[in-house]
C-alpha cells in the first residue's frame, strides 16, 4: 500500500433536509474550511483536491467539479471527481489516500457531498427507462427483497431491525452533525411507521440529506495535529448481472473486508477492531454485513444486534455516529463513515467516543451491492 | 516515480451516429483487443470513465462491468471525467509497488442527446447555466480571445485523419469536433511486467492542473493549467516529435501548442485529432494510446499527449511518453 498517510483533519457540515442557506459550492466549502482548521491549515497548504458525489443527476450538475474548483481552493492543483455509486465518499478517501501512498502528494483534500433537496432521489434512481423497464422505486425497492432472502436463510425474528434503527438513532442523539435526531425513538415509534418496502418500515429507511463531508490527508512527513493513521485501503467491485452472485452476501464485500484485514494485520475483526462504522441505510443491512464482514458466522449476524455486541455500549459498537440511518447525503454518506472512524481514533468523536478506541473500519457499499470500499485507521503507526 | 508503460493500445471504429450498440458492447471488443495485445487476462486495478448525461440516466458504468466480466470481483474504481484522468489514477496506483498492470477504459455515445445543450450543465448552476451559453457559445468566446488560423488547422487534422482508419469519414474538413460514438481503452504495466516486454511507451511524465471556473476568472487565449501541467510532465525537457491534443475546437490548437511549448517541428494531431472523431470520455484517453502507438511503432521517439475537461480548457492533463524508462 506505499508510503504512509494518516487522516489529520475532518468536517462536517451539519447534516438536514434542506440547505437552502448555502449553494452546493457553500455547502463544500464549509466542510473543507472546518476540515482545514482541525489540520491547523489553509487552501494554501494543500497539494491536490480530490471530490466525490453519487450521480450527477441528483443535483443536475454534470461533473461538478469543474464549478467547485473555485470553491474548493483547487486552481492551480490537480483536481479529480470520482464516482463509484454509493461506495463513492469511500472511494473517494482511498483515491485521495492513493495520492500520499504512491508518493504523488503530501496533502490532499478530500471532500465528497450531496444535496439532494436540489432534486428527487428516489426517481433519479428508479434506473433506467427507456432502456430498460424498471420493477422497483428507488434503492429500498431493489434490496428488500435481498432482506427477505436474508431473513429466510438466517432465519432471523422480524424484529431485528427495528432494533438496529433504534439503536443507531440514540446513537445519533449523541451527534451534533446528525440530520434524524429523534428524542424518545423506541421500538413502538418504529413499527408505527408506514411500510415502504416490505420489510423496510420508514424509520427502518435512510433520511434523504443536504451535507458534505471533507477530510484532510497528509504523508507521514506533513503530519500535523493528531493523525489518524491508514492502515489499509481497499475497493472491490463486481457484475450486477452475474448469475449465482449472491446479492445477500456478494463476494466483492467478503474479498475487499479479507484484503483490507490482511494489510492491518486483523485476524478477527470482532476482536481486533474497537469500532466499525458501516454503510447501513435500511436497518436489515446491519446483520447482513456484520456476517459478510466476518464478524460472525452465518446466519449468526442478527443475534450479535439482538444480544447488543454492536451498540455503544456492546463489545463491537456498530455506527457510534448513528450511521447513514440518521445522515444520508448519498455521495457523503461513505466517506463520512471513513472520516467518523478517523475520528474515532483520534479520540475526537465527541459524546458518540468509543473509550480507547485504537482501531476501527469505515465501509462503504454501493451499486447493487457490488462496489465496497473500505479502510481501517489506527491511533498508532502501523 | 516508479516506471510505467503503456503496453496495449485499442480504440473502435467510431461512429457519427448511434449503431444500436449498448454501452457494455461499446467497450467489449476494445477490452478483449487490449487483452491480447498484452497478453493479460486480468489487472492488478482498473479504472474507468464515462458520463452520465451522456445516457441520461445514472449509473453509466455499473453495466460496463458486465463487459469486463469482474469475476471473481476486481479492483476498480471510476472518474465521472474523461478516461485520460482516469489512467492518471491508474498510474498512481501503480506507483504504490504492489500491483504491476492495469486497465484503463473510457467509452461515450454523444449520438444520444443534444451534446452542445447536455455540457452547458457543467456551468455554475446558479450564475452560468442559466445564462443559456451552450458548448459552441463559451467555446466561441473563447476562439473570439484567441488569434488562430482555425481553417489550416481543420484542413490539417482532415487530411491526417484520412489515414486514420478509427476516425470518422467527414466530407470536409471541420473546426468543431464532430458528434462521435466509441470507446476505447488502455493496458499500463510497472515491474516485471516490464521486463517482459519489449514494445512499451514509458510514461516519462504524467500532470494535470485545473483552473478558475469562471471564464471571467482566466485569460481565454492562454491556458494556465496546461502549462502549469506541462511543466510539472516535463514536456520541455526534450524535443517533441508528436503531440496528440485534445482539441475539440480548432483554436484550442493554437492556445495548447504555446501552453505546452511546442516548437514548429512537433507533428500536431497525425492522428486527425478529435477534429475527426471525439467519442467523449474517451477522446483524452486515445490521445495518450495514440501517443504511444507513435512510439511504439517508432515513428516517435519522443512524444506528449493532452487531455481536457470543463468549459474552456479548464482542466488540463498532459503526459510525456517515449521509448526510455
Amino acid at each position: 500500500m506505499g508510503n504512509r498517510c494518516a487522516v489529520i483533519g475532518v468536517g462536517q457540515t451539519h447534516y438536514t433536509t434542506r440547505r437552502r442557506d448555502v449553494s452546493m459550492a457553500g455547502l463544500v466549502r464549509e466542510a473543507a474550511l472546518r476540515a482545514l482548521e482541525d489540520a491547523g491549515l489553509t487552501f494554501a497548504d494543500i497539494d491536490a483536491v480530490v471530490v466525490g458525489k453519487a450521480p450527477d443527476l441528483f443535483e443536475g450538475v454534470m461533473m461538478p467539479e469543474a464549478y467547485l474548483a473555485d470553491a474548493l481552493g483547487a486552481a492551480g492543483k490537480p483536481m479529480t471527481r470520482v464516482h463509484t455509486a454509493g461506495s463513492v465518499g469511500g472511494s473517494t478517501a482511498l483515491v485521495g489516500a492513493s495520492l500520499i501512498q504512491g508518493g504523488v502528494h503530501d496533502r490532499v483534500l478530500v471532500v465528497a457531498y450531496e444535496k439532494q433537496s436540489e432534486s428527487n432521489a428516489t426517481w433519479a434512481l428508479t434506473t433506467h427507462l427507456p432502456f430498460t423497464s424498471s420493477l422497483v422505486v428507488g434503492a429500498g425497492g431493489y434490496f428488500a427483497p435481498h432482506i427477505r432472502e436474508y431473513m429466510r436463510r438466517s432465519g432471523a425474528p422480524g424484529h431485528i431491525g427495528t432494533l438496529v434503527a433504534v439503536k443507531d438513532r440514540l446513537n445519533a442523539l449523541k451527534n451534533p452533525y446528525a440530520h434524524l435526531r429523534i428524542p424518545g425513538i423506541d421500538r413502538a415509534m418504529v413499527e408505527s411507521t408506514p411500510m415502504l418496502w416490505e420489510p423496510i418500515r420508514y424509520l427502518e429507511t435512510c433520511p434523504s440529506s443536504d451535507g458534505a463531508c471533507a477530510i484532510v490527508l497528509s504523508s507521514e512527513r506533513a503530519v500535523t495535529g493528531t493523525p489518524a493513521w491508514v492502515h489499509g485501503g481497499a475497493m472491490r467491485s463486481e457484475p450486477i448481472f452475474r448469475a449465482g452472485r449472491d446479492t445477500v452476501s456478494p463476494q466483492a464485500g467478503t474479498d475487499c473486508a479479507a484484503d483490507v484485514y490482511r494489510q492491518a494485520g486483523v485476524t478477527d475483526p470482532r476482536r481486533d477492531l474497537d469500532v466499525a462504522e458501516v454503510y447501513v441505510p435500511f436497518s436489515w443491512y446491519e446483520p447482513m454485513w456484520l456476517e459478510n464482514l466476518g464478524f460472525c458466522g452465518v446466519n449468526e449476524g442478527w443475534k450479535l444486534t439482538e444480544a447488543g455486541a454492536t451498540a455503544l455500549d456492546g463489545d463491537i459498537p456498530w455506527n457510534a455516529s448513528g450511521g447513514v440511518l440518521s445522515s444520508n447525503p448519498i455521495g457523503a454518506s461513505g466517506l463520512i463513515r471513513f472520516a467518523e472512524a478517523a475520528l474515532q481514533v483520534r479520540g475526537m468523536a465527541g459524546d458518540h467516543q468509543v473509550e480507547g478506541a485504537g482501531k476501527a473500519l469505515g465501509h462503504a457499499y454501493g451499486g447493487g451491492a457490488q462496489f465496497f470500499a473500505m479502510w481501517i485507521v489506527g491511533a498508532e503507526k502501523p | 516515480m516508479r516506471p510505467v508503460a503503456v503496453a496495449a493500445f485499442a480504440q473502435t471504429t467510431h461512429t457519427g451516429h448511434d449503431t444500436g450498440l449498448s454501452e457494455p458492447e461499446l467497450i467489449l471488443p476494445v477490452i478483449r483487443a487490449v487483452r491480447e495485445q498484452s497478453g493479460l487476462t486480468e489487472f492488478g486495478f482498473t479504472c474507468s470513465g464515462s458520463c452520465d448525461y451522456l445516457a441520461g440516466a445514472p449509473f453509466s458504468f455499473v453495466s460496463a462491468l458486465d463487459a469486463l466480466g469482474a469475476w471473481p470481483p476486481i479492483q476498480e474504481s471510476h472518474v465521472e471525467m474523461d478516461a485520460a484522468f482516469a489512467l492518471y489514477e491508474a498510474w498512481v496506483r501503480l506507483q504504490h509497488g504492489d500491483v504491476d498492470s492495469a486497465l484503463v477504459y473510457g467509452f461515450g455515445k454523444s449520438s444520444m442527446g443534444d451534446l452542445r445543450e447536455i455540457m452547458t450543465l457543467q456551468l455554475d448552476p446558479y450564475y452560468l447555466a442559466p445564462l443559456g451559453l451552450d458548448q459552441l457559445s463559451y467555446a466561441g468566446l473563447q476562439g473570439c480571445a484567441v488569434s488562430s488560423t482555425t481553417a489550416d488547422i481543420a484542413r490539417r487534422s482532415w487530411e491526417s485523419a484520412q489515414t486514420n482508419p478509427y476516425a470518422l469519414k467527414l466530407p470536409e474538413p471541420v473546426e468543431t469536433a464532430p458528434i462521435t460514438d466509441g470507446a476505447a481503452a488502455i493496458v499500463l504495466v510497472a515491474g516485471d511486467l516490464l521486463r517482459e516486454r519489449t514494445n512499451l511507451a514509458y510514461i516519462n511524465g504524467i500532470a494535470h492542473r485545473i483552473d478558475p471556473h469562471y471564464p471571467g476568472m482566466r485569460d481565454l487565449a492562454r491556458s494556465a493549467s496546461a502549462a502549469a501541467a506541462a511543466t510539472a510532465a516535463g514536456v520541455g525537457e526534450g524535443p517533441v516529435d508528436v503531440a496528440e491534443l485534445h482539441v475539440q475546437f480548432a483554436h484550442e490548437e493554437t492556445i495548447l501548442a504555446e501552453a505546452l511549448g511546442l516548437s514548429v517541428d512537433t507533428v500536431i494531431n497525425p492522428s486527425g485529432g478529435p477534429l475527426a472523431a471525439n467519442p467523449v470520455m474517451a477522446t483524452g484517453l486515445i490521445r495518450i494510446g495514440e501517443a504511444a502507438a507513435r512510439v511504439m511503432d517508432g515513428t516517435a521517439t519522443r512524444a506528449v499527449a493532452h487531455a481536457t475537461s470543463g468549459p474552456c480548457l479548464q482542466h488540463n492533463l498532459v503526459a510525456v511518453l517515449s521509448r526510455e524508462s
